[in-house]
């Protein structure tokens, strides 16, 4: 059986992907080169990493309003994450989210995301019935 | 999701395609946060720089703009990413400008008003007590909680534009009561002075907070700090914490005294000068070179153009240094009006209209200017560039004259 963790409902469609988890926050103004598809901020405890396609776990967003309109954009060009997972997001990630259709929950039941999940994990994100299942592990 | 009879109409598509995306985008959103129902708000504010949009953002809202959308409240605008005026000289590109223009117009035919300004609560209109509504840009947004008293979320562009459309937020967040109890207790132990010494203040608090769903109430300030100062305080905090609303006991409307935000149960957790330091130690940079000096996040007030303008009369920077300065096209034409222009670009500065440096493809310009080491006496913005490519510093106005005089850090 999968590991399966609660979390809040949350937006987008299910999917399923690897993950690339850091103990750290988001904001894709701050921390990314868009681009090349990687994290540029060189704080940043991905940076250097390429973020396309994988399933992103992180604690919480940070700073500024232009996330929203930037995931959207990230999307278009197919040079994005496949799913966001953070402890708790804030109000932008989640209206960028929705308008790009991109996948994101957050508040787990179980604790730490940034715990629960560990890179390379393979995950299935289901938002309407908020839940995460960790493929590759079992309970 | 309580809906009232126009607000489901909109969503049953009775209402044109415009107004059925912005109010399903609204009820994605509010089903996340547990929204019981819509609020009308009063006004919009949207940030939407083309850095930010891309070709897919700005054809979004082209085909809203074709397919009939018009905004039904005020609805304004943050700085724009491109200065139709000056574009060239700093490295943008016509392909930048293009994507500004097209944008611009798809705003026009909405019914949108371009004020292109984060400082609309100095310049155009600023929320009353108690005012609901859905405004874009960080620092507008925790000013207007914090200093005004209204109730915004943080809306992004998407979000306010399509609040502008259908003249209702979702009601979670800040428009209730419950989430504007404070949750965090500071208490100041050095008081501020300067406009760079309130941001680093302002950073240290949002980074101790930590989310948007903290809100730090503050004891210790002993004057009451002037608008530009707790401006740049909580355009720091909400960069740093992405903080929506902070308390200062006795100063802002709705902390009076602490029991008014629950704030009196809370554990005290002081801000020493040490704390400061740490927060600023990082952008320290005394004796190298400086490439440009930056002035802006947030655009600056009539008020700081006058002391700009004042720092650099009769006084000119190095050939090593360039200077910019972002200010809203309504403060230019006082500035203008004043002389205050004239005697910053006799500095040698560049005064930008209607933009912000960090919204107007910082990586881009700074690459095709040489513009690595940057100062400024933004905390805000020394914050955000680091992952632009710069080597960020901070110092106070006067500082940053003399450096962009001399060419090095002073």
């Amino acid at each position: 059986m999968p590991i399966r963790i609660a979390c809040h409902i949350g937006i987008g469609p299910v999917v399923t992907g690897e993950a690339l988890v850091a103990e750290d926050n988001f904001s894709a103004r701050y921390d990314l080169d868009r681009i090349r598809g990687v994290f540029s901020r060189p704080e940043h405890k991905l940076a250097g990493q390429s973020y396309r396609d994988k399933v992103l776990v992180l604690n919480t967003a940070k700073g500024g309003v232009a996330t929203a309109w930037m995931l959207y954009e990230m999307v278009s060009r197919g040079i994005a994450p496949k799913a966001i997972l953070f402890n708790s997001a804030n109000t932008i990630l989640a209206q960028g989210a929705a308008l790009a259709n991109l996948t994101m929950c957050d508040r787990f039941d179980e604790g730490d995301v940034t715990r629960l999940i560990r890179t390379g994990d393979l995950v299935e994100i289901r938002p309407d019935d908020g839940q995460v299942m960790i493929l590759n592990r079992d309970q | 999701m309580q809906l009232s009879d126009r607000d489901q109409a909109m969503l049953a598509g009775e209402m044109g395609p415009a107004l059925k995306w912005a109010l399903s985008h609204q009820l994605a959103v509010g089903r996340m946060f547990d929204a019981s129902d819509l609020v009308d708000v009063s006004q919009a504010h949207m940030m939407a720089d083309p850095e930010s949009l891309g070709e897919a953002g700005v054809a979004f809202a082209e085909d809203l703009a074709r397919s009939g959308a018009r905004v039904t409240i005020p609805m304004i605008t943050d700085p724009r990413g491109v200065d139709l005026n000056c574009y060239e000289p700093i490295g943008q590109t016509e392909e930048m400008a293009d994507l500004e223009r097209r944008f611009i117009h798809a705003c026009r035919e909405m019914g949108i008003i371009m004020t292109d300004t984060c400082i609309n609560y100095q310049t155009i209109m600023p929320p009353v007590f108690g005012d609901h509504v859905a405004y874009g840009d960080t620092g507008v947004v925790i000013y207007s909680n914090s200093v005004c008293g209204a109730r915004s979320n943080f809306e992004g562009g998407p979000s306010a534009l399509a609040a502008g459309l259908t003249g209702r937020t979702p009601r979670y967040g800040l428009h209730l009561d419950a989430h504007r109890r404070a949750t965090r207790r500071f208490r100041v132990q050095a008081q501020p002075s300067g406009l760079d010494e309130w941001g680093v203040l302002g950073a240290t608090i949002g980074r101790m907070a930590g989310s948007y769903w903290e809100v730090p109430v503050i004891e210790g300030i002993e004057t009451s700090p002037t608008s530009d100062e707790i401006k740049h305080m909580g355009a720091a905090m909400a960069s740093y914490g992405s903080t929506p609303l902070f308390h200062l006991v006795g100063i802002t409307p709705e902390c009076g005294r602490i029991e008014d935000v629950g704030g009196e149960k809370l554990t005290t957790e002081l801000i020493t000068a040490e704390d400061l330091a740490a927060l600023r130690a990082p952008f320290g940079a005394r004796g190298e070179a400086v490439d440009v000096v930056v002035f802006a996040a947030p655009q600056l007030s009539l008020v700081e153009m006058q002391s700009l303008a004042g720092i650099c009369r009769g006084r000119r920077r190095a050939g090593s240094c360039d200077v910019i300065v972002c200010t809203a096209a309504s403060v230019y034409a006082d500035a203008s009006r004043m002389g205050f222009v004239r005697d910053i670009e006799a500095f040698g500065a560049r005064v930008l209209v209607g933009t912000c440096f960090y919204q107007q493809y910082a990586r881009e310009i700074g690459e095709a200017n040489g513009w690595k080491r940057l100062l400024s006496n933004s905390a805000k913005i020394v914050n955000i560039l680091g992952g632009y490519g710069y080597l960020p510093a901070l110092a106070s106005m006067e500082d940053c004259i003399a450096s962009a005089e001399k060419g090095e850090v002073v």
